[in-house]
């Protein structure tokens, strides 16, 4: 009996001894791997109703390996397809993660950002936000997430500013608005921001009504003669581009004419399907949104990239989703150097005390508060000019001047 | 606001007409084979992927491609009953329904392992434009697709009215062994209705292409539509088929524009709890 014992025992000596020995003998390496390269993970909404601005995200992704590494940066990026799924999102998460994903990035869509946020707080991942709005992805208290967008209050709030300024460049005396939005996480979010922040912004206009639409909706021929009804000089969207493009549509259908159609900050009405669906109707519609910086050197070096890579598409038009997804991966990259391990929690601590100089997008250096969220990044009044986006106001980065009211749909070419 | 509210209700009847249409297929088919099609839905958007790589290929115009598929539809309808569902023909309804929505889970799934989950729009060149009759704006692609979705219910009403093989079929559904015993080819006519009614909705696929873009995720939410509009207007009756589309298309209008657009859907399922509660062999359906 106790041969017995002692023989299962040095059994279980030699088994421990040999997987100890395995661990010493493989940990150099598998230090000095982390210390070279981060494996990310990229989760975007490739398909589904948000496949054409995550695929925009997504064609910035693919160059990003190649310009952080002209930084000194090295990156191994996955890529998954969310579907617009949030819990494609969250099982997507758990996937990469158990493959090896180091790091997060992603998702172009509030309601995957907070599925995969709470996967990533269970397993000490880093997650870095790429674009996503809703407010309380940073107010749940989540450790393992830092957010480089703004939030749907800080959209709005710009994106009003902005438009008074708009207002004061162009001479237009709006009087009245209306607000249509998405029901979705993101749309719902802008609502909420507007009916906190219109009241206090002291707008030139009334606001009419709000209006939700399901963005899944068939066609937006009822919402769009609701709007009719109520024929407001402007029309404050929160769209996707689907849906935008069907706003758009049966606007020209029913023969509807605001002075101005536009977006407090959201997406829809840049992406290139939006321009080769409406032709010459996609013009003169008007977004208040960050925007990529074309004086700053990472960006020229970035459109230097995606030109040859993506031949079919067009910077100018991707530059937002490509600069922001393009900062997302910056900034995991900068903190994998800065820490110098993968490991979750230091490299999280790196990511948050980030302070990045150097980027895409217009604004002051990337830094985070204590809830991760960068509050430095502005917005721009862009408008789209020859089916191109176009920076109108600030004068200072603007290359045409803004028009208002947009010309009317009959006689468009 | 009247001529708005009045223009919201004209566009209603429009999308209804086509909705009936869809709905008419799935009214027939269990009219006469007493099989409830649980992949109705999904063979309509096959046909809106018809047409939208027809007029992709093409450029030819749904409004005409419209006849080639409805009769593609007819041969795959034909087909499919011969082969797949005369077997089950008499067993319980469990059975069928197993069978059919197995059907419909492999379209959905073949359509996005064929064309991905995004929406391919069909960009007619008059996809834009509208008729303007006084305060009225009607689009015209809507105008166009309830038009032939009239044309075609009204062929299908003189099809079952005016000739053999249509009063053979309408006696099929009404006294089955009466008709097996003045000798009528039942299972041929079986065939025949389960083509018609999968021809009807190749039709109204076809014209649906010309109103919304294509898209898998659509099958399932026409299959619930068409369903929702025949135990409206009384399952088995093609006139209440055509009544229930017409009353969801406006109920869903007027909602939209009257409450809020977002829950539009939500009137379509209280008119059908409604229906179900008052009169729940549907507005024109018998009395068993």
């Amino acid at each position: 009996m106790t041969d017995k014992n002692h023989m299962t025992l040095s059994r279980r000596g030699l088994l421990a001894g040999t997987a100890a020995a395995a661990t010493l003998i493989s940990a150099p390496g598998i230090v000095r791997a982390q210390a070279k390269t981060l494996k990310i993970g990229v989760l975007l909404p490739r398909s589904g109703y948000l496949a054409q601005s995550g695929q925009a995200c997504h064609r910035g992704a693919t160059i990003s390996t190649k310009v952080l590494a002209g930084y000194g940066h090295s990156v191994e990026l996955v890529h998954v397809d969310t579907e617009s799924s949030a819990d494609i999102a969250r099982t997507q998460a758990e996937r990469l993660i158990n493959e090896g994903a180091q790091c997060l990035v992603g998702p172009f869509d509030s309601a995957a950002a907070l599925s995969i946020a709470q996967v990533c707080e269970q397993r000490q991942v880093p997650f870095v936000i790429n674009i996503a709005a809703a407010p309380q992805i940073t107010e749940q208290g989540y450790k393992y997430l830092v957010r480089n967008f703004p939030t749907g209050g800080q959209l709005v709030t710009n994106g009003l500013n902005l438009i008074k300024d708009l207002l004061a460049a162009t001479k237009v005396a709006p009087k009245s608005a209306v607000f249509l939005h998405a029901n979705d996480t993101f749309g719902s979010a802008q609502r909420k921001a507007m009916d906190a922040i219109f009241p206090k912004a002291q707008m030139p206009f009334q606001l009419a009504e709000s209006i939700a639409y399901d963005p899944k909706a068939q066609d937006l021929s009822v919402e769009v003669t609701k709007i009719r009804a109520l024929n407001p000089d402007l029309v404050l969207v929160v769209t996707r581009a689907a849906d935008a493009i069907k706003l758009v549509r049966d606007m020209v259908r029913q023969r509807f004419e605001p002075k101005g159609i536009i977006s407090p900050g959201s997406p829809g009405l840049y992406d290139e399907e939006f321009y080769q669906a409406l032709g010459p109707f996609a013009d003169f519609h008007t977004y208040n949104l960050p925007w990529a910086n074309p004086k700053a050197q990472m960006t020229q070096a970035l459109e230097a990239a995606f030109k040859p890579a993506h031949p079919s598409n067009r910077f100018a038009v991707d530059c937002f989703n490509v600069g922001f997804t393009f900062e997302a991966l910056l900034i995991a990259a900068d903190g994998f150097k800065r820490a110098g391990t993968a490991n979750g929690p230091d490299l999280m601590k790196a990511i948050k005390e980030t302070n990045l100089a150097d980027h895409v997008m217009i604004g002051g250096p990337i830094k985070f508060d204590e809830k991760g969220q960068n509050n430095g990044i502005i917005s721009a009044v862009v408008q789209n000019r020859g089916r191109t986006p176009t920076v109108v106001l600030p004068q200072a980065s603007a290359t045409m001047a803004p028009v208002m009211p947009m010309p009317p749909w009959q006689g468009r070419t | 606001m009247s001529s708005i509210l009045f223009n919201v209700v004209v566009q209603g009847i429009l999308t209804g007409l086509v909705y009936g249409l869809m709905a008419l297929g799935l009214s027939v088919i269990f009219g006469v084979v007493r099989v409830v099609n649980f992949a109705h839905g999904e063979f309509a958007v096959i046909a809106m992927y018809a047409a939208y790589l027809l007029f992709s290929a093409l450029r030819l115009d749904p409004l005409i491609a419209m006849l080639p598929i409805a009769l593609g539809f007819f041969g795959i309808g034909y087909a499919l009953q011969r082969l797949l569902i005369n077997p089950f023909i008499g067993r319980p309804a469990h059975e069928q329904f197993i069978l059919l929505v197995g059907v419909a889970i492999i379209i959905v799934n073949g359509l996005l392992m064929i064309f991905g989950p995004d929406a391919r729009p069909t960009n007619l060149s008059y996809a834009f434009d509208s008729f303007a009759i006084g305060p009225l704006f009607i689009d015209k692609v809507r105008t166009y697709a309830a038009i032939a979705a009239l044309a075609v219910t009204g062929l299908l009403f003189a099809f079952f009215r005016y000739t053999h093989t249509g009063t053979a079929i309408r006696a099929c559904a009404d006294n089955l062994v009466g008709a097996a015993v003045v000798g009528l080819d039942v299972k041929r006519l079986y065939a025949l209705t389960f083509g018609i009614g999968l021809a009807c909705v190749g039709a109204a696929g076809t014209l649906m292409v010309t109103i919304a873009d294509a898209t898998p995720a659509l099958g399932p939410a026409y299959t619930l539509l068409a369903f929702t509009i025949v135990i409206i207007g009384g399952l088995g009756s093609m006139a209440g088929a055509l009544i229930g589309g017409i009353l969801i298309g406006v109920s869903e209008a007027c909602a939209g524009f009257l409450i809020t657009p977002s829950m539009k859907s939500m009137f379509s399922f209280a008119l059908l709890i409604a229906v179900l509660a008052f009169r729940p062999e549907g507005l024109l359906g018998k009395r068993t």
